[in-house]
């Protein structure tokens, strides 16, 4: 994918595919980075990107979209054995295209339509001859969440603080 | 004991009906929207889903609209709203050293790796009501600054060292501890809490516990009812992902991103014949930018070990029943507020038992007059006033 994807990609989990050859590696690593656009996509944003597909054949519904609960986990002096920080709730929805490829979503919140819109992007994304445009469609969402990450980050190094230590008066 | 009563529909019913009409207020005033209170209330969401256990920034907004803005009545509101609502699994534990970053201070080191940015902070704030807010005046818009250090370019993949292991590097501060993989993590939302409580426990209750307890505990041990000698090594407040890895997949994926705070407390030192003296920590976590909590989290949690670390244990703050067991609100309330609802049976038991002790006493103290003939009137007069 085109380096501005980077930003939306989640913080990458350096043991990920340690178990697998490398190139399944980095075939589950491109996968990750497009789910990761697309949980943070909006549904609109997600619409538009079907839209661009083209026509997805006949989907099937595997699993309904379903709200439930994730425990997210924090870890004891941020390094140390994990413990239980609280839930979040978790909308997740999977889709099978004609040829049996099966997307998956899992995305923060209660949308079932961004999860089934996901799904049906994840679906497509494994279809090799598809990937690429799925990419492209998705580039979008790239370029604005990478946009409003340099806001954050400009708007934050304004904040940039330097103390001084003044020299107590005693003598 | 409680005996069930009924009847009251109606009362109830319309009582629920006046609670509707008097949560929105006066109808010619606009009607708070859930993006309102979202946007412009979001320290009290963070608060509601710290104490709620539950990350749904609209969840807490309509939570707290409909609790009138109480937080208790929210934070009962969202722990009801997920018992209805399956479990997926366990994310993968947050990696808060891949935090983008909004604020990261630290009361130990004037020039910090990664350097210091403020944030949004109401520190150093003159705390002078402002009515240009009355007014309704629009913000200025924030300033911009060339994004250089790795604190403002961690968008980029850098990773944002943390104080402790900048200090773990010479060995002047514990580690935070091994994790294993393999073992179970404890949770009291599925296991009742047994005691002693290991740490992991720990900090599940204080994530969830009310703020104003948990601040209290925290400043208890610092007016030196378990002195600990805390110094605020850093506080960092930004988003960080979560993931989360689904059987069928088997690999992590990526779920969005949540705010966090983090505090890392360094604590006076800790050594034995083995080992040298080392500074010790105290952490605190929570959802969204929950400063205060957070800091007193890591006060308490630092409190909590003394007993692992050899300190005398003689505060509040450094009982571990004490603190996980009164720490909730929701369960602090609903002992509480129990108190109101009718106690009919168990109040007549009780006016029964004492008419029948004063029948008793006021025989027994006429069999004694009899029999001295000489008891004086004034030693029956504050008997008679606290029968009247």
């Amino acid at each position: 994918m085109p380096s501005e994807s980077r930003a939306g990609t989640s913080g990458p989990s350096p043991a990920t595919g340690t178990h697998a050859e490398a190139h399944a590696g980095a075939h589950t690593e491109a996968r990750r980075a497009a789910m990761a656009l697309c949980a943070e996509a909006t549904l609109p944003e997600l619409r538009a990107a079907l839209d661009a597909l083209g026509p997805t054949g006949p989907l099937t519904e595997l699993r309904r979209p379903e709200t439930g609960l994730v425990m997210a986990r924090g870890r004891v002096g941020g390094d140390g054995a994990r413990f239980n920080l609280g839930e979040a709730t978790v909308t997740r929805a999977a889709i099978r295209l004609a040829g049996g490829e099966t997307g998956f979503a899992y995305h923060l919140g209660r949308d079932a339509e961004r999860a089934r819109a996901a799904a049906t992007l994840d679906a497509l994304w494994q279809v090799p001859a598809r990937r690429a445009a799925v990419e492209r469609a998705l580039a979008p969402v790239a370029r604005r969440l990478a946009e409003a990450e340099a806001l954050a980050a400009r708007r934050t190094a304004a904040t940039k603080v330097e103390f001084f230590t003044l020299v107590r008066g005693e003598d | 004991m409680y005996v069930a009563v009924k009847g009251g529909e109606a009362a109830i019913a319309n009582a629920h009906r006046l609670l509707a009409h008097e949560r929105r207020g006066d109808p010619s005033v606009p009607e708070l929207g859930l993006d309102q209170i979202g946007e412009q209330m979001s320290l009290l969401v963070a608060r509601v889903m710290t104490e709620g256990s539950l990350y749904d920034p609209g969840l807490a907004a309509l939570a707290i609209k409909q609790a009138r803005g109480d937080v208790v009545e929210a934070v009962f509101l969202l722990r009801a709203c997920r018992t209805t609502l399956p479990r997926f699994g366990a994310a993968e534990p947050i990696d808060t050293g891949a935090m983008r970053v909004r604020r990261r201070v630290s009361a130990i080191f004037k020039d910090l790796p990664g350097g210091q940015v403020l944030g949004p902070t109401f520190d150093y704030t003159h705390r002078l009501l402002d009515f240009t807010l009355a007014a309704g005046l629009p913000p200025p818009p924030p300033a911009e600054a060339p994004v250089e250090t790795p604190v403002e370019t961690l968008a980029n993949g850098a990773r944002m060292p943390r104080v402790a292991s900048l200090l773990g590097e010479e060995g002047l501060i514990e580690s935070g501890g091994t994790d294993d993989p393999d073992a179970p993590v404890p949770d009291l939302t599925r296991e009742p809490v047994s005691y002693p409580a290991d740490r992991a426990l720990r900090l599940q209750a204080l994530a969830r516990g009310d703020e104003g307890f948990v601040l209290a505990l925290g400043y208890s041990t610092q007016r030196g009812f378990g002195r600990t000698h805390p110094f605020a090594g850093e506080i960092r407040h930004g988003e960080v992902a979560l993931e989360f890895t689904p059987e069928e997949l088997g690999f992590p994926v990526p779920l969005g991103r949540v705010a966090v705070t983090e505090c890392e407390m360094v604590n006076q030192f800790h050594g034995s014949a083995e080992r040298p003296p080392q500074f010790t920590r105290g952490y605190g976590l929570a959802f969204g930018q929950s400063e205060r909590k957070a800091m007193a989290m890591a006060l308490v949690d630092r409190a909590l070990r003394a007993e692992e670390l050899g300190e005398e244990t003689s505060a509040p703050a450094q009982d571990q029943e004490f603190v996980l067991s009164h720490c909730d609100s929701l369960q602090a309330t609903g002992f509480v507020e129990h108190l109101k609802l009718p106690h009919h049976v168990d109040f007549q038991a009780e006016l029964v038992l004492l008419r029948r002790l004063r029948a008793e006493h006021a025989a027994r103290y006429a069999a004694r007059e009899a029999a001295t003939g000489a008891a004086s009137d004034d030693a029956a007069e504050p008997f008679q006033e606290a029968a009247e």
